[in-house]
């Protein structure tokens, strides 16, 4: 499939801003079932853009500009030819090892309830493929409708207590709930797609099995991510892979509206 | 417990009336200056300390009102030879230090070789993957290592800990002997003590070594969290001592990958910083995002190879005390040597043989969290109540590869002033090594922390110890006063 991305990331603020630091994690990396045809990253004013991987494989931008500042556009364009592969990643740059991904971060810790919302899910799985099946449908009906939205920090615990989430939010639970079963799992931002506009990339998750490798699950969705999905970035919990992490000094306050297009090209590449 | 038996560095096992022969002249002096006289003295150095404001906090107090740390008059004496075989070691665990890190961040040929269990690193939060493929200017990780060491006789020095992030404590080094030498210049009389004044300026070597590039003339700044944090004097202490600029988070600036400082003249390009902040506050893009303290675009620069950083971010892997009871192994592994240094016997409660035999002997052991400092989290079995005993035991069944345990050493003991005169407490020592691309140094000195409590075997500041000055004697048949050991990597 041909995948077209259309994505604006405008910041507004307040009062005008001395000077904006911002690490994109905003392009694609190549991997068996995906290739990236083109990619641009471009900022409406005039600033200093540094490309460089970091230590989880990501492609990061940095990005810096000085003021005076009242708005900034980070505009990302591309195009993507993606292939089934029922979920599993093949080929990608992974510079850690699956072990790192059993590891909590304060957004991932399971809390109270959710460790036995996940043993319950998954009693009577047949192996640690099936097990994960479960849980991904199991989340996905406990939270049907589990929206693109941006992110307010919440954590994976909170969000299940709360019993309302984003899509953001049960790749999280699904994440803190691997890890309670002992299999490595992470967060994955990217794109879907889908005609409507969206308000945020899309979130979901991989897990590691044993002899397979990663493989992607969309919990928010109850599926398995297909030609459909465009990998962008992984971490260790959402904040680790935030399409757009920034500082700014500056008084006042920020708007941040997303514009996001992800629509299916005609025909094959 | 206690202090019968123990090996007194002074006077031997022989007791005050026959010192180690080596050390008469100290005995000498102690008996010729009166007990209210070493007092005075005493007195009159921290005096000096509170108002230069050499204070700490102790941490897990309600009031946390700034101490001094006490001193002791009394300095604890290394011979040439001692010292020269001690530098020996040091050296040798520094370069492993290096060398694991280097690895570890990079190709990890030690797990691929199965010498450490790869869990003990990935589930490790001291395991920064954030920077993780990232080489540092000159491959150079750990500058400035801080090797704690205990003594139970007259050859027997044991490293109970690395501390290789961002070690203190070596103001009180070069204070505790500008002390010495103001208030008891006849001890320097009869002693021929190798200086420790010039640390500051092999520090100095020591960052514009790691310089990125080939810069003759490196701009290097010392980094703090500002004038509340408990070590604030010795951050303003080295920077003025060594000529550079103190600076705080918002002095700095990165743009386009380079780290730029604000000056009264204009923007000039940073190329070293010593850091004295931990690394979850160092860059808010990458570590914490509330971090108020540090410099947003920091890890871009130290990535893109603009700036070094010392210590480098991610070396809390090293001095971790899981991976502690591997160095033996790691120093093996590296340098292709024994350790000259050995490590404390350790038990990892991680595993089930040493976690029974733990629990059937805590009281006679000491047992630690395995990511704890400071003297916080520990049980030292002799002294605890069966109260903390059964707490401990309790919480090391919960969560056994959180701990370690070690047996009850026989520290040595140092001649220190209490009230009815000397009377020996248990010593630790500190001494710093430093690591630049042109090779590693070790300072003729350290911090000698000594327990003030009679009997206790705990030195930290935090628990009621005290600091001493520390001599290391020269050889009588040198010329000169040599005043630093270098050794190429």
């Amino acid at each position: 499939m041909r995948i077209a991305i259309d994505h604006h990331s405008r910041y507004r603020f307040s009062k005008p801003q001395d000077r904006i630091v911002q690490m994109l994690r905003l392009t694609p990396g190549d991997t068996r079932d995906q290739t990236v045809v083109n990619w641009m990253v471009s900022v409406d004013c005039d600033a200093r853009l540094r490309d460089a991987t970091d230590g989880f494989g990501n492609a990061v931008t940095m990005l810096y500009a000085d003021g005076p500042l009242a708005a900034i556009d980070v505009h990302v364009t591309g195009e993507v030819l993606t292939t089934d592969a029922d979920g599993v990643i093949h080929e990608a740059a992974e510079p850690l090892p699956a072990l790192l991904y059993l590891r909590t971060t304060a957004r991932t810790a399971p809390g109270t309830d959710l460790p036995g919302f996940a043993s319950d899910s998954v009693s009577g799985a047949r192996d640690p493929l099936d097990t994960l099946h479960r849980l991904n449908c199991a989340l996905h009906a406990r939270f049907p409708c589990a929206p693109d939205a941006p992110d307010t920090g919440t954590s994976a615990a909170a969000a299940f207590v709360a019993g309302k989430a984003t899509s953001r939010d049960v790749a999280q639970m699904f994440i803190a709930a691997a890890r309670s079963l002992q299999i490595p799992a992470r967060y994955v931002s990217g794109y879907r797609s889908d005609s409507v506009a969206q308000s945020a990339p899309h979130a979901w998750a991989e897990a590691h099995v044993y002899g397979l490798g990663w493989i992607g699950f969309d919990p928010a969705a109850g599926l398995i991510p297909d030609e459909r999905y465009v990998r962008v970035a992984i971490g260790l919990d959402a904040a680790g892979a935030a399409a757009i992490a920034g500082t700014r000094i500056g008084y006042g306050l920020e708007q941040l509206d997303v514009d996001l297009h992800v629509e299916q090209m005609p025909g094959d590449a | 417990m206690g202090t019968s038996g123990a090996f007194d560095e002074i006077w031997g096992f022989g007791g005050p009336d026959s010192p180690r022969p080596e050390f008469q002249a100290l005995s000498r002096w102690v008996a010729n200056t009166s007990t209210e006289e070493l007092h005075q003295r005493q007195q009159s150095a921290e005096a000096a300390f509170r108002q230069l404001g050499i204070t700490f906090a102790v941490y897990g107090e309600n009031d946390a009102a700034e101490r001094i740390i006490p001193f002791d008059i009394v300095p604890r004496l290394f011979l040439h030879q001692e010292w020269t075989s001690l530098s020996e070691g040091l050296v040798q665990r520094v370069q492993a230090i290096n060398a694991f890190l280097e690895d570890i961040y990079g190709e990890r040929r030690i797990l691929a070789e199965g010498l450490i269990p790869p869990e003990l690193i990935f589930r490790n939060d001291q395991f920064r993957p954030e920077v993780a493929g990232i080489r540092p200017p000159h491959g150079i990780w750990a500058h400035i290592c801080g090797i704690d060491l205990v003594r139970t006789g007259p050859d027997q020095f044991f490293v109970l800990e690395d501390n290789a992030r961002t070690p203190s404590g070596v103001s009180y080094m070069l204070e505790n002997r500008e002390a010495m030498l103001r208030l008891c210049p006849e001890l320097f009389r009869e002693f021929r003590v190798a200086p420790v004044d010039s640390y500051p300026d092999r520090l100095l070597e020591t960052m514009r070594s790691v310089a990125p590039g080939n810069n003759p003339d490196p701009m290097c700044v010392v980094l703090t969290p500002g004038h509340f944090n408990s070590a604030y004097y010795e951050h303003s202490f080295l920077a003025d001592s060594m000529g550079i600029e103190l600076v705080e988070a918002a002095d700095l600036v990165v743009d386009d990958d380079i780290v730029w400082v604000q000056t009264v003249g204009g923007r000039v390009r940073v190329d070293v910083i010593y850091r004295r902040i931990d690394d979850d506050f160092l860059d808010p893009l990458i570590f914490r995002p509330d971090s108020m303290l540090g410099v947003p675009g920091l890890i871009a620069a130290y990535r893109a190879g603009n700036v070094a950083l010392i210590n480098a971010p991610g070396n809390g892997i090293a001095d971790d005390k899981a991976i502690y009871s591997y160095m033996p192994e790691i120093v093996r592994f590296y340098t292709g040597q024994d350790a000259k240094l050995p490590n404390v016997e350790t038990w990892r409660c991680r595993e089930p043989q040493p976690l029974k035999y733990v629990l059937d002997h805590l009281p006679e052991l000491v047992v630690k969290l395995v990511d704890g400092s400071g003297g916080y989290g520990m049980l030292v079995g002799p002294t605890a109540s069966k109260q903390e005993i059964a707490d401990f035991r309790a919480a090391l069944i919960a969560e056994p590869h959180r701990y370690i345990a070690q047996p009850t050493l026989a520290l040595s003991t140092v001649p220190t002033l209490v009230e009815q005169g000397l009377a020996p407490r248990h010593v630790d020592f500190r001494p710093f090594v430093l690591t630049g691309s042109d090779g590693v140094r070790v300072v003729p000195g350290g911090l000698t922390r000594v327990a003030l409590r009679e009997g206790s075997l705990v030195v930290n500041s935090s628990q009621g110890g005290g600091t001493k000055d520390s001599f290391v004697l020269l050889d009588d048949r040198a010329p000169t006063q040599s005043q630093s050991q270098r050794q190429g990597l």
